[in-house]
């Protein structure tokens, strides 16, 4: 299967790899593309920068997916994460009664979670996901018939699977939910040696953090059910055969292990890669059968001459390529059969629909070779 | 103290790792910090295998050395707890998942807990310079003001006490400074130039030099014709060749206006001293490699007037 196959088959594609490499710019492409192809698509971005969220109309902030214009037969839809909006969202829908809802959107370890816990934005962005999935457009057909996921920059390969698990854990803490619990019942499970503790976290931190974990977790009884099937049906979205996984990295060294971290921990975890993108490539001067090294001594042979300038020059990139390569087949071959595509350095940032456009052209052309 | 930030991808690991280097062939003992658990710092230097909680050597060369380490929240809140007699604590607070609760509710405390522990290896270490590789931009500065927004959330107690402390230590310019990174293009830069100015107002940290990295360097005689100049030195160029050279060495002249136009856009936008780095045309950066980026560190710092950054 090509790149472009995956595009116009896949219902959702996740693009994942470590920050710095390109992961947003090519969710977007893909989504152009899939516009292009005649698909309705809507990307998801996370933090994008800002002249590219102007160019897809993202300054709205509306957490909500917005239209972006353009010469393609099918539709491109463009949303920028709101985190915040979206747990926000949720609480509302799973709560009892509109009171229970204002007591935790208003609690202060509730205020924080989104920000401080780590997971959350990564939750979120599934659970946006997942939303955008379920969306009805005209009729019955869904909204979107495809869904491009930029993933938060993360250290770990799988926060976006581990998230639900987290936050699950996270709302089901035991010790603070013996908390909730009343104050007889409290009494006697709660240890000595856990009062002991609980005051001592209070004496680090401050009485009102442990005051305000306990209103948190008491407005927040009976919810945990409904946010924890939630999160199953999410992972079961992401389990799914129609949702396709692309690894987006750089041919540098670090960058490589990282992205070769990140597929062993997919393929582990039975997700696989099914795409792989490689960005920022330097483009690859003159016959394969030259080398940097012939070209070097060249270089020095002509060193008097202008030549020699050139072919200084042309050793330059032949190294740098040919180290590229290396890496570039190393990813390949732990992904394989996935398709590779090489994204080369563009004249210019990518920060418009023109420059989307060269990258989609950069992308669908590897499917071809 | 010295701290490294910038976008993920600049080369902000790479860069502290040459400082570090530099500081050390000037005789200095450096203390190379990473907070993320990542690898990478102590392969550039040659050595094999992860960075630990403890100090390892990196290098050691006419007096100067480097050492390396990492210090996680994790470990830090660890040695936090042990250190103010509550270590069999420690453990219950990570296997209950109650520190992610507590670390929820008090946003920043372990980015807190790690530049406390920063703070206190600078007053402690014989080190006589630390380098710390910040985590990438916008975590950068949510780590850094961790220490103010804590002193709005926690009103007392010893954490409040650390929180102080720390902020004492990140606006005092003369023990530390913050060094931004970028590449010469357009996203990184602008990034950097908003990143500075929520360092400066948010943190009310010093700014350093800025160390624009992956520069390519000028090479001559690159804007004339392959066939012509061959055929000027009467060189016999294989079929294809001439072609071959001209569109590299156009290549080449088009990303270098294109670095020099963001080079100057950074310069008008944020002035500060630039540092420039080269591009190496490797994948790779090992010990080579750093001694050719800590020469050309140590050689664009020569070039700026006055007091240099340590």
């Amino acid at each position: 299967m090509s790149i472009r196959e995956l595009v116009s088959g896949a219902s959702i594609v996740v693009c994942c790899g470590s920050g710095g490499v390109g992961k947003t710019t090519t969710a977007a492409a893909l989504a152009v593309e899939a516009a292009r192809l005649g698909r309705r698509a809507c990307v998801v971005t996370i933090d994008p920068a800002k002249r590219l969220a102007d160019a897809l109309g993202l300054e709205s902030l509306t957490n909500m997916p917005g239209r972006v214009e353009g010469p393609w037969s099918g539709e491109l839809w463009a949303v920028m994460l709101d985190t915040k909006s979206t747990f926000d969202a949720l609480v509302t829908q799973y709560a009892d009664t509109p009171a229970q809802a204002e007591r935790i959107l208003a609690n202060r370890l509730y205020r924080n979670i989104s920000g401080a816990l780590s997971g959350t934005q990564e939750y979120m962005a599934m659970e946006k996901l997942f939303e955008l999935h379920q969306a009805a457009g005209v009729g019955d057909a869904p909204a979107y018939d495809l869904i491009v996921v930029d993933t938060p920059p993360t250290r770990n390969a799988l926060d976006f699977i581990d998230a639900p698990r987290r936050l699950t854990k996270f709302l089901d803490n035991r010790l603070f939910r013996l908390l909730v619990m009343p104050s007889r019942t409290y009494l006697r499970a709660v240890s000595v040696a856990t009062q002991a503790f609980l005051r001592t976290v209070a004496r680090v931190v401050g009485a009102e953090v442990v005051d305000d974990a306990v209103a948190f977790f008491q407005s927040f009884e009976g919810m945990e059910q409904g946010f924890r099937e939630r999160a199953q049906r999410v992972l079961e979205l992401l389990a799914d055969d129609a949702t396709v996984f692309v690894l987006v990295a750089s041919p540098r060294r670090d960058t490589v292990e990282e992205a070769l971290y990140f597929a062993d921990r997919l393929i582990e975890a039975g997700i696989g890669v099914d795409g792989l993108v490689v960005n920022r490539m330097h483009p690859r001067f003159g016959a394969v059968t030259g080398s940097a090294a012939a070209d070097r001594s060249r270089a020095e042979t002509l060193a008097s001459t202008p030549l020699g300038g050139l072919f200084a020059n042309l050793a330059d990139f032949r190294q740098v390529a040919e180290h590229e390569e290396e890496h570039l087949a190393e990813l390949a071959e732990r992904v394989a059969p996935a398709p590779v595509a090489r994204v080369p350095f563009l004249d210019h940032d990518v920060h418009d629909l023109d420059g989307l456009g060269e990258v989609a052209a950069a992308l669908m052309a590897a499917a071809d070779s | 103290m010295l701290i490294v930030a910038g976008t993920g991808g600049v080369g902000k690991t790479t860069v502290s790792a040459a400082i570090a280097r530099m500081g050390a062939r000037a005789g200095l003992k450096v203390l190379l910090v990473e907070v993320e658990g990542k690898s990478g710092l102590a392969g550039s230097f040659g050595h094999a295998g992860p960075l630990s909680y403890r100090e390892t050597v990196l290098s050691e060369d006419r007096g100067g050395s480097v050492r390396g380490r990492t210090l996680t929240p994790d470990d830090a809140l660890v040695e936090y707890l042990e250190q103010h007699g509550m270590k069999r604590i420690s453990r219950r607070l990570i296997s209950s998942g109650a520190i992610e609760v507590v670390a929820t509710a008090v946003p920043g405390i372990k980015d807190i807990l790690v530049l406390g522990k920063v703070k206190a290896l600078e007053r402690d270490s014989d080190a006589d310079v630390i380098v710390l590789d910040a985590p990438a931009a916008g975590h950068a500065i949510t780590f850094l003001s961790s220490a103010n927004g804590l002193l709005d959330a926690v009103r007392v107690g010893p954490i409040r006490a650390q929180a102080e402390e720390v902020v004492g230590l990140l606006s005092d310019a003369a023990r530390c400074q913050v060094l931004l990174v970028t590449l010469p293009e357009e996203t990184p830069v602008n990034e950097l130039v908003e990143t500075g100015f929520a360092l400066e107002d948010r943190v009310g940290v010093s700014l350093a030099p800025v160390v624009v990295n992956g520069l390519y360097p000028a090479l001559g005689g690159l804007d004339v014709g392959a066939a012509t100049v061959a055929a000027d030195a009467e060189v016999h160029l294989r079929p294809g060749e001439a072609e071959t050279l001209d569109e590299a060495a156009a290549f080449r002249r088009t990303r270098q206006e294109l670095q020099s136009e963001q080079v100057a856009r950074l310069a008008e936008a944020l002035p500060l001293p630039q540092l420039r780095l080269p591009f190496l045309f490797t994948t790779d950066v090992g010990p080579a490699e750093l001694d050719v980026l800590a020469d050309a560190l140590a050689a664009s710092l020569a070039e700026i007037p006055g007091p240099a950054a340590r």
